[in-house]
């Protein structure tokens, strides 16, 4: 294969022994970036993430250096660093604090330098024990190695982190949300205006929220410099991406791939990569960027990992989590769980959101459970089409925030792609496929 | 970036197709309302802020990609806007949101209070769906639930609009409901063992946009095509909030806060909307009572007769006599607060006029002294809550004025208004104050002279550190536009402080003032002269002596007594006639012990009321009177706003409006003082009272009077140009704001049918010009002169144990024994408890633990209360809640003193 897999940007350290470590960290070139950027004025640390075309790798894939740039000027500035990662099949930012918390750490100074942040959050996921506790003792480490705190490697350069843990939403990855939560009030996204958390966002500041892995760009930036960055990748898509792949592949795990270099029956059949699916069975879709994202089949599989590319075809490279279902997999049933997910997700703010999803869930499951009607499909769609009117993508938002667009992606692409699948639901009285081992399992706990 | 237009400038948008001149600042949705056009919606509520929850005020904004559904609610208007509120798009989504609000209802609306007046129904017959496609079972909950003692939910029914939660934290400050869990399993929710405590918990009840949330006074009692309603004024405070009174089969079931703009913004605390209980107490006086039977004794009072029902002829002549054989200066009138204005006119004139006393004062001696509170320049709620500074020297406003707590909080955290407290304990408002000083109680002049002086605080004052006054004193002297809310910090300390404090703060430059007097229609008494030494239109005694003597014939000479006078004089029995007008001086008046001496002393004691109460227990003959939506008239508030009394229900048995009992009385004696009808009461106010000159009842009934009108500022009688619409979903179950004038002649006295008279006008004599209103330079002359003289201190005692005596500080909290309150079934037992708080320091010096027993003494008398130890009580004095069931505090207290002093021993266990 042509595509270099290698880790390159950001998984460098993984497999290094106690790659967690400061002693790790410092010997294979850490906190070099730090240490430049300091010499280096704000706006011009600024000036190479821009010149990187860093898109962001939560979701949403806003260029971080233009996100820097339209903050308000007040004082004082956050940053606040998301890693709640909480979505179904999602697990690359978990894997980068687990592995490299310095990483994380030194980006985060690296964008405080570049923005003066007057400090900076990491709110990490609570259920992440291992990722939060590794991520403690790496900032006490930093502290006490002066990359941290006061006076930063003397450069008169101070700030503060602070590592919070999440309490257990899904909503409260979603940034103003997770501002909220910070504040120490319910995880409820925020309504626009204000647009951006730059203009209004921690405690009324301007702030930046960014992704773990989006920051975790940042050393190598510096350290190599922009071009160096900007050669990977092709058009806004820049740099490699952590690609989360689960579910019926051989190989499930994150890759680290370069954007634009790799395609997604690569992603999934390159025996370095996904090892192909499981048993050999023939492929029946495959999600390509996180649950929100509507599903593709396997005439989508050469559509390479870009942005820009996924977007065209209908769907979202999202956070990078591409999740595979081989032929024995229930379209219904694999719905079902996302909008149930969703469901119980759903932060209870917008009606079409809280009881849209609620609805979806109950339909979605009586069909999996054999008691579905012909008339269900398009009520399941106009449903959809309540909660997001076209069932378009992008999909229209009536919503506070993109939760309640989402919820639709899995059921319309369930109904659009796999409609006989739904029938044979309703005329079995069933579901034709194995038994679902996971409900099995919750019945019994 | 683009210029932001100044708040309230012109924004042209487009709205439908048509060009529409919005607001800056202000929400599309509140836009759209202007100009005519509704956009349905549930969570919107125009007094709080947006949240974006129902998603039913969906329409159509054109953006660079083309026209989208945007929430009408929380986009503010820009100029050029194009907003489309009905399209297909629209009305899909607003189907789709009712649809889907309807999923999980109950729809129980035969058995919901709401029905019938619910904006769910409503929009749901106007925008939703016709038939529901859910098939799924319901969500369920345990229902219906407690939150607080006066409010249960139905959480099947509710929508989670979060207005009640945000009622909650972001009008009131008291977050006991909020939201909990998530998604559709998202509840209205208690803290764990925290019930919403309140005193504002029936607003949220009101702004439930479906019967969710239910009020325990209210429950089942009615449909909402049964009620019958009339826009009114609550009379439970000084405030004056608008109500709309309901009533079903000719007994009030319901009050609902209607939005007066420059009063209440629609809410209501919970006294002023539940207290209605009271009228329809069985306790209600109804017939006229008198002491029948001969006393078996030699008339001492161990052996009176008990009070029995008598005919309104036979107890009237028996006034009559009383009155007749007395002298006028030994004839006293106490109370009046509690009357309309018109009552207190007709009062008012028939003391002065007919039974020739000046001894009227309708405070107890709990208040300010009236001159002052007629003659200080007033500041409205409005100027109140936009002044850069607001200084409170005054009870707890969110006890006693309610409603002014939350407007007066709504000025500090979204306004620019700053508040500083002088207080001796604090209060419900210092949360929110830049600084509140402790001063030692009975040394509040102090501390107002040295923040309205010109000189440096270089020493403590008043036990407050120095450099806390400098502080404040640096403020006030540096912010233009102070408004001093001036009351009694505490019940315990004498009236002359505040008053002092009063007058120093008035040498301030364009200071202004909102007396902070609680009791019901206070200020309408004192303007029509129920004080002594004032007659109608805030005209002092000497100055309208001409005038009104022109009008009403002889008045005396010489100011009479205060409440406290009164009581003194009839204490050493020098009082031939008492009148009690609706006044319970034995519970309210600060000194119990003196109160009662004179109510027992006095010759003869006639009290006007609709309870009996401790007072009643000496009186001679009780006259029953109608009260509230039990007839009509006019009411004055804090701010000098007349606003109109509507009447909805008929008065028990045969209990009569005030004023028709003065004009009986009058006619008894001999006299007809023209008050045949209200009209013509008011026509002869109009002519007779300078400050009321330009006030016209007919404006006050209809719609655009609503609000009222301030007098004796320099808008006097002005109406607003514009009346803000009923927003019908933030005041749902309001019919219609229009208000019902009674019926012609309902109101016209028998007396005056029998007599056919007119007023008494001298006729011939030249008219004397009218008179001047009492102001500044009159209360400077005076000096405090009329004032009670400051007594005696008391001597530093210790107590048993080795603590020095303290400083009692008496505050009356919004529930206590009051009548009314305690004739309210649902709301009698929510008084809090009588204790008494000491600093942690000062019990622990008593060897005390919270919960043991106290004795405090004074030299008045002795109560015994449990302690509480509470950090926010200064060191050396004891804070105790004043009239509450179970507790007279005001046995200890000695008016006559500066401050009341107590020694306090620890009982032994058991004992
Ligand atoms: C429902 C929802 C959940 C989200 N969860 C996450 C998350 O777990 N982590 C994350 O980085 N971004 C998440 N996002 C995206 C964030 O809102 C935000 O776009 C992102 O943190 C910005 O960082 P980036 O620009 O570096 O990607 C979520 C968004 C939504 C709507
Ligand atoms: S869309 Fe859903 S998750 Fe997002 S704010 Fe609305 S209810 Fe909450
Ligand atoms: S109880 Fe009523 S006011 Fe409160 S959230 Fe529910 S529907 Fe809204
Ligand atoms: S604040 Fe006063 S006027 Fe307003 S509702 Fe309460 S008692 Fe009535
Ligand atoms: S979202 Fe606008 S009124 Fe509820």
């Amino acid at each position: 294969m042509s595509a270099q897999i290698g880790p390159q940007v950001i998984t460098s350290r993984f497999g290094l022994s106690e790659s967690w470590t400061l002693r790790a960290y410092l010997g294979s070139g850490g906190y070099e970036g730090l240490r430049k950027a300091l010499t280096m004025a704000p706006e011009d640390v600024h000036k190479a993430t821009l010149d990187s075309s860093i898109l962001g790798r939560g979701g949403a894939g806003f260029d971080a250096g233009r996100k820097w740039g339209m903050l308000r000027k007040a004082e004082p500035v956050y940053l606040v660093v998301n890693g709640d990662e909480s979505e179904p099949a999602t697990f690359k930012d978990h894997a980068l604090i687990e592995a490299d918390p310095h990483q994380l750490i030194e980006g985060a100074l690296i964008c405080a330098y570049a923005i003066r942040a007057a400090r900076v959050f990491i709110y990490v996921r609570g259920e992440m024990a291992l990722g939060l506790e590794r991520l403690q003792s790496a900032l006490n480490e930093a502290y006490e190695y002066g990359a941290v705190g006061a006076n930063i490697f003397g450069s008169g350069f101070s700030v503060d982190v602070v590592a919070h843990p999440g309490a257990g939403a899904y909503i409260c990855g979603e940034e103003t949300a997770l501002l909220e939560s910070l504040e120490g009030k319910r995880g409820y996204p925020r309504i626009k205006p204000p647009y951006y958390p730059a203009a209004i966002g921690l405690y009324g500041a301007p702030t930046v929220v960014n992704n773990v892995e989006t920051l975790s760009n940042l050393p190598f930036v510096v350290r190599n410099g922009s071009e160096a960055f900007h050669a990977l990748g092709e058009g806004a898509s820049r740099g490699t991406k952590m690609m989360a792949l689960s579910g019926h592949v051989r190989r499930p795990g994150n890759y680290e791939l370069t954007f634009a270099d790799v395609t997604f029956r690569e992603l999934i059949y390159d025996p370095a990569l996904g090892g192909g699916v499981r048993e050999d069975r023939a492929l029946k879709a495959f999600i390509p960027g996180g649950v929100s994202a509507p599903w593709f089949g396997p005439q989508h599989l050469d559509i390479p990992l870009a942005n820009e590319k996924i977007a065209e075809a209908g769907s979202m490279a999202g956070s990078g989590a591409v999740t595979v279902m081989d032929e024995t997999a229930c379209a219904v049933r694999a719905a079902w769980r996302i909008s149930r997910f969703f469901h119980r997700e759903s932060c209870g703010q917008c009606t079409p959101c809280r009881e849209g999803s609620g609805w979806v869930d109950k339909v979605m499951r009586r069909i999996e459970d054999g008691n579905g009607r012909e008339a269900d499909l398009d009520l399941l769609m106009d449903i959809c089409d309540n909660i997001s009117p076209g069932v378009r993508w992008p999909p229209a938002q009536t919503t506070i925030c993109v939760l309640g667009p989402s919820i639709p992606s899995s059921v319309a692409s369930g109904i659009r792609m796999f409609k006989d699948e739904f029938l044979e639901h309703i005329r079995l009285g069933g579901c034709p496929f194995p038994p679902d081992r996971l409900r099995a399992s919750l019945a019994h706990a | 970036m683009p210029e932001t237009p100044e708040r309230g400038a012109a924004v042209n948008i487009t709205l439908d197709g048509r060009p529409v001149v919005a607001r800056a600042g202000e929400m599309l949705i509140a836009a759209a309302e202007r100009a005519g056009t509704y956009i349905p919606r549930f969570c919107y509520h125009p007094r709080m802020k947006p949240v974006g929850m129902c998603r039913m005020c969906l329409v159509e904004l054109k953006g660079p990609r083309g026209f989208s559904l945007q929430p009408a609610c929380y986009v503010p208007v820009a100029e050029g806007m194009e907003a489309v509120t009905e399209s297909p798009a629209v009305k899909k989504a607003q189907d789709g949101v009712l649809e889907f609000l309807l999923i999980n209802h109950p729809l129980d609306c035969p058995v919901c209070d709401k029905g019938g007046e619910c904006p769910l129904q409503d929009q749901t017959l106007a925008y939703g769906p016709g038939e529901t496609r859910f098939v799924e079972e319901k969500r369920h909950w345990d229902k219906p639930v407690p939150v607080s003692s006066l409010v249960l939910i139905d959480r099947e029914r509710c929508i989670q609009c979060a207005r009640c939660t945000r009622f909650a934290e972001e009008v009131a400050g008291e977050p006991g409901i909020d939201l909990a869990g998530r998604s559709d399993a998202t509840e209205v929710a208690n803290y764990p063992g925290q019930p919403y405590d309140s005193n504002f918990s029936g607003n949220v009840v009101q702004i439930c946009p479906v019967g969710a949330l239910l009020a325990k006074p209210y429950r089942f009692r009615a449909r909402p095509w049964d009620l019958q309603q009339v826009e009114t004024t609550c009379t439970m405070c000084a405030l004056g909030c608008r109500v709309a009174a309901q009533s079903s089969a000719d007994e009030v079931v319901r009050f609902l806060g209607v939005d007066s703009d420059p009063v209440n913004w629609g809410w209501l605390c919970d006294k002023g909307r539940f207290l209605f209980e009271a009228l329809n107490s069985p306790r209600r006086l109804s017939y006229p009572l008198a002491r029948r039977a001969e006393p078996v004794g030699n008339g001492s009072s161990g052996a009176r007769a008990p009070l029995a029902e008598v005919s309104w002829s036979d107890a009237l002549s028996e006034v009559v006599t009383h009155l007749a054989e007395a002298r006028g200066d030994r004839i006293g009138v106490i109370g009046g607060a509690r009357l309309p204005n018109e009552d207190a006119y007709v009062w008012s004139k028939l003391a002065r006029s007919v039974l020739a006393t000046d001894n009227v004062d309708a405070q107890l001696g709990d208040g300010l002294p009236a001159d002052l509170v007629a003659g200080l320049p007033r500041a409205t709620i409005d100027e109140a809550c936009s002044a850069p500074l607001v200084l409170l020297v005054a009870p707890d406003i969110k006890e006693e004025l309610p409603v002014l707590y939350l407007r007066l909080r709504h000025a500090a955290r979204e306004g620019g208004t700053k508040l500083l407290e002088v207080s001796p304990a604090a209060t419900g408002l210092t949360g929110l104050c830049a600084a509140s000083l402790r001063y030692r109680p009975g040394e509040l002049a102090a501390v107002a002279r040295a923040l309205s002086g010109r000189e440096k605080v270089t020493a403590d004052v008043a036990g407050v550190p120095a450099a806390e006054v400098e502080a404040a004193r640096a403020l006030v002297a540096s912010t233009p536009g102070l408004v001093v809310v001036l009351g009694r910090p505490s019940l315990s300390e004498s009236a002359s402080g505040a008053a002092q404090a009063g007058l120093a703060l008035a040498e301030l430059p364009g200071v202004s003032f909102l007396p902070a007097l609680r009791r019901a229609n206070v200020h309408g008494a004192i303007d029509f002269g129920l004080a002594p030494g004032l007659l109608p239109g805030r005209v002092g005694l000497a100055e309208g002596s001409e005038w009104f003597e022109h009008h009403w014939g002889p008045v005396p000479a010489q100011p009479g007594l205060s409440t406290l006078g009164m009581l003194d004089r009839a204490a050493a029995g020098r009082m031939d006639v008492l009148v009690l007008l609706g006044a319970d001086p034995v519970s309210d008046c600060p000194d119990r012990a003196l109160a009662k001496q004179a109510l027992e002393k006095a010759r003869f004691v006639v009290a006007v009321d609709a309870f009996e109460n401790a007072s009643t227990a000496y009186a001679d003959v009780v006259l029953p009177a109608a009260i509230y939506t039990e007839r009509r008239g006019s009411f004055t508030n804090i701010e000098g706003r007349v606003s109109w009394l509507g009447q909805k229900v008929t008065a028990p048995g045969t209990a009569r409006p005030d004023w028709m009992i003065a004009a009986e009385i009058a006619t008894r004696l001999g006299r007809d003082i023209g008050a045949s009808s209200l009209d013509s009461v008011w026509a002869e106010i109009r002519r007779v009272s300078p400050l009321h000159a330009s006030v016209e009842p007919d404006l006050l009934m209809s719609y655009r009077g609503r609000d009222g009108v301030v007098v004796g500022t320099d808008g006097t009688g002005a109406v607003p140009a514009e009346v803000s619409p009923l927003d019908p979903m933030a005041a749902h179950g309001i019919s219609s704001a229009e208000l019902h004038p009674a019926p012609p002649g309902e109101l016209r006295s028998q007396l005056h049918r029998a007599l056919g008279a007119g007023p008494v006008l001298t006729e011939g004599t030249p008219v004397p010009p009218p008179p001047r209103r009492i102001g500044l330079g009159d209360l400077e002359a005076a000096g405090t002169s009329g004032l009670p003289a400051p007594a005696h201190r008391a001597g530093a005692s210790a107590s048993p144990g080795g603590v020095p005596a303290l400083r009692l500080v008496a505050r009356r909290p919004m529930w206590d024994g009051g009548t009314l309150v305690q004739e309210s079934p649902s709301v009698r037992e929510l008084h809090p408890p009588f204790t008494v708080a000491l600093h942690p320091d000062d019990l622990a010096r008593l060897g005390a633990a919270g919960g043991a027993a106290l004795r405090l003494v004074s030299r008045r008398g002795s109560l015994v209360a449990p302690v509480v130890g509470d950090k926010s009580v200064s060191p050396g004095t004891a804070l105790v809640p004043f009239n509450v069931p179970g507790a007279a505090v005001a046995e200890l207290v000695d008016a006559a003193s500066d401050w009341t002093e107590v020694t306090v021993e620890r009982l032994e266990a058991g004992s």
